[in-house]
């Protein structure tokens, strides 16, 4: 018996009719960087939306335990206040809702389901200056409606951004290096690296190894057709630069 | 129709003065409507005789016309002889005696808006000597607009003391015949608020219908009439969060809005009259003629709504800018639950030259509600340079409801600029997952991303009213999803 942070057993999951996972088994200690990679349709975004608890995702088979407890009786937003968080791969606009008060109404949110005192709008501001100044971002992003008219980059970093001021346990990152220049990849990817720590695990799901010079993972694993057919170091990834993914697949 | 035209022609021979009408006593008219009805209703009010003529024209006009169905609402056929059109208020041993005797729900919905206890009683008609301490409140505020010469009061008050101000203004903005539930009010109102700004005066205070909510019963055929002198400048707030009781099916009221030159009138609502149940079961009519002119050069009126009640809602707050450079605004929110059906939007009909409208309209519909944005855009032959511009949104939460947008531009001026957005977007449930990932939990992700999509509308309102508006619609979207 481990003390995993994460221990995914035989997980089947569908969506719209289709059998997308189809037996992954996967186990994060708190304080690892995994890479999960795959090709297109081999089940990676399924995989984050299954572990956040997305409806339209439905798990037929197989365990998911996280810090000990059924992750699958657990609500989408008992999940978030339990410590996980997804870095969606599309953030989602919100017109009209400032992300200052979308952030404190999470944050907020999450304290009160762990018990702690909400913090009030003197407090959170500071707490989210120094999340700011700590990702060399810049403050208009208080001012601005969710995800509302952000480029690409700046949605990513959004997430990034929510991510350090929520200060989750296991963070997935959904294709966080998808549409972005190399500016805002290194932009995102240092940001990713003040993140880690000891009691926190960061899964990265990406279809490229490009993203993986800058966040350097423990573990890297190959996705194909809803199974990890391959797992090792971070030497993985360049193996499957060079050689493609036709290589493990065939393999 | 009870009364043929013969008769009717008849009736307009005779005199009105004093009473043919026999039961003066009597506190309540019999169900219907006829010219015996009005004569009543306009002695029990000592009306000067050219109102009751007046009343009598409107009704008699009103007898020509057909009840509109051009809107997108399904409307039950309305009996207009079953209604009574003169009740005086309640007396107090017909009330509830205390919150006790009220409906719970009622309380419930009271408990969740956050009104304070003692406002509580006077809003569900409880027998209360005084509501809270208005006697105190109203008397403060009336010596202060008193010595800025401000004249608000009611309508009836209006008439027995201004009657040249009234008869000056009255049906100047809204004809008498206007349309079908203007006249109909114009025949039978009840009573309502008249406001007089006088040249040159800023209103010292946010005036509210809220410092008259002892006057019962004047809901029904209400009728206000507010005018702006010279470089004056008024903020008026109309309703109230908290759903008031009322046990009139039908509403038809009538705003009348003056403002000369270089006047500014804001004009703010918010409806909450009983919806209806979640099976569509009762819930008010509310049909509603607002206009206002800008009658002198540089005025300006801006209308903001915040419409959540009513089981069905016919209202086009509109600007006629007939000054130069006079400009008129609309910003609404509208929202439609379980089976509310709501036809709303404004009329801007530019006269004078450089004139300028915005239009601002956000339609949330949820359950099976139905919600439609109309509105009007004129550019008169001599209104050189006249600009528009209307944005108009709509947001759909669930499968069932709809939303429905039209838009009408008539430019007679070849120099207007008219620009016209619509948008319809779905609370959609990648909105949700996101707000819940985050830990926010589903009525709280609904009421913020609402939320977000008034801001452009709640921002114009009064910073207290826009604290409850947000609440209100919280309250009124309960249940919206899952």
């Amino acid at each position: 018996m481990s003390n995993a942070l994460l221990k995914v057993k035989n997980l089947h999951a569908r969506a719209d009719g289709k059998d997308i996972l189809k037996g992954l088994d996967i186990e994060v200690q708190p304080g690892e960087v995994h890479a999960i990679m795959g090709p297109n349709g081999s089940g990676k975004s399924t995989f984050g939306n299954v572990i956040a608890g997305r409806e339209s995702f439905e798990v037929t088979e197989g365990q998911i335990e996280y810090l000990g407890k059924d992750l699958l009786e657990l609500s989408t937003e008992e999940r978030a206040c339990e410590g996980i968080f997804l870095a969606f791969q599309y953030p989602v606009e919100i017109p009209g809702v400032n992300n200052t008060y979308f952030l404190k109404t999470a944050l907020n949110s999450i304290r009160r389901y762990r018990g702690e005192p909400e913090l009030d709008s003197m407090e959170f501001l500071k707490l989210v200056k120094r999340k700011l100044s700590v990702l060399h971002l810049k403050d208009d992003l208080l001012k601005r409606a969710v995800n509302e008219g952000f480029s690409g980059g700046e949605k990513k970093r959004n997430e990034i951004f929510q991510m350090a001021v929520l200060e989750p346990k296991l963070a997935i990152l959904d294709e966080t290096d998808s549409g972005l220049d190399i500016d805002s990849l290194k932009a995102v990817a240092d940001g990713v690296n003040r993140l880690r720590s000891e009691d926190r695990a960061i899964v990265v799901v990406t279809h490229y190894q490009r993203l993986l010079e800058y966040i350097v993972p423990d573990r890297v694993h190959v996705l194909a057709d809803g199974k990890i057919v391959r797992s090792g170091g971070k030497e993985l990834a360049l193996q499957l630069e060079e050689q493609g993914y036709g290589w493990v697949q065939s393999a | 129709m009870s009364t043929t035209d013969a008769e009717v022609r008849k009736l307009v021979g005779r005199t009105y003065e004093h009473g043919f009408v026999s039961d003066i006593e009597s506190d309540v008219a019999p169900p219907g409507l006829n010219e015996d009805v009005i004569a009543f209703i306009s002695a029990k009010k000592n009306e000067p005789s050219w109102l009751l003529e007046m009343r009598l024209e409107a009704y008699r006009h009103w007898l020509t016309m057909p009840q509109p169905d051009w809107a997108k609402l399904d409307i039950a056929p309305i009996d207009f002889q079953a209604i009574s059109y003169y009740s005086s208020p309640k007396s107090q041993k017909d009330r509830p005696k205390s919150l006790d005797e009220v409906d719970p729900k009622l309380l419930e919905t009271y408990e969740k808006l956050g009104i304070p206890l003692h406002e509580r009683a006077a809003l569900a008609g409880v027998a209360v000597d005084m509501v809270f301490d208005s006697v105190s409140v109203g008397t403060t505020f009336r010596e202060e607009l008193k010595k800025a010469g401000v004249i608000f009061c009611s309508f009836s008050e209006a008439v027995a003391e201004y009657p040249d101000l009234v008869r000056q203004y009255m049906c100047s903005v809204v004809p008498k015949g206007d349309n079908f539930f203007a006249a109909l009010n114009t025949a039978v109102f009840s009573d309502g608020s008249f406001v007089l700004i006088p040249k040159g005066v800023r209103c010292p205070m946010e005036l509210s219908t809220y410092f008259r909510i002892n006057e019962a019963n004047t809901g029904q055929f209400e009728r206000t009439l507010i005018v702006a002198e010279e470089g004056s400048h008024v903020s008026y707030l109309e309703g109230c969060t908290a759903p008031m009781r009322d046990e009139n099916q039908l509403h038809a009221a009538v705003v009348e809005l003056v403002a000369l030159e270089k006047a500014q009138i804001k004009y703010s609502t918010v409806q909450n009259w009983y919806p209806g149940d979640e099976n569509g079961q009762g819930g008010i009519y509310n049909f509603v003629t607002k206009r206002g002119d800008c009658r002198g050069d540089d005025s300006k009126i801006s209308w903001t709504q915040v419409e959540t009640g009513s089981a069905i809602t016919w209202k086009y707050p509109s600007c006629v800018l007939r000054g130069d450079r006079s400009s008129g605004e609309f910003y609404s929110v509208a929202l439609t639950h379980n089976y509310q059906q709501a036809d709303t939007g404004t009329k801007m009909i530019h006269l004078g030259k450089d004139t300028k409208s915005n239009i601002v309209s956000k339609g949330i519909s949820a359950g099976r509600g139905q919600n439609s944005y109309r509105g009007l855009v004129k550019v008169g032959r001599d209104a050189e340079n006249a600009r528009n511009f209307a944005q108009c949104d709509s947001l759909l939460i669930g499968p069932d409801c709809g939303a429905h947008t039209f838009p009408y531009i008539e430019s007679k001026n070849p120099t207007a600029r008219i620009e016209h957005e619509a948008t319809t977007s779905k609370i959609g449930e990648d909105q949700l997952f996101y707000c819940q990932q985050r830990g926010i939990g589903e009525e709280d992700a609904v009421s913020m991303i609402v939320d977000g999509f008034c801001r452009d509308v709640f921002r114009e309102l009064p910073m207290e009213f826009a604290v409850e508006a947000k609440k209100l619609l919280e309250v009124s979207l309960e249940g919206a999803v899952g």
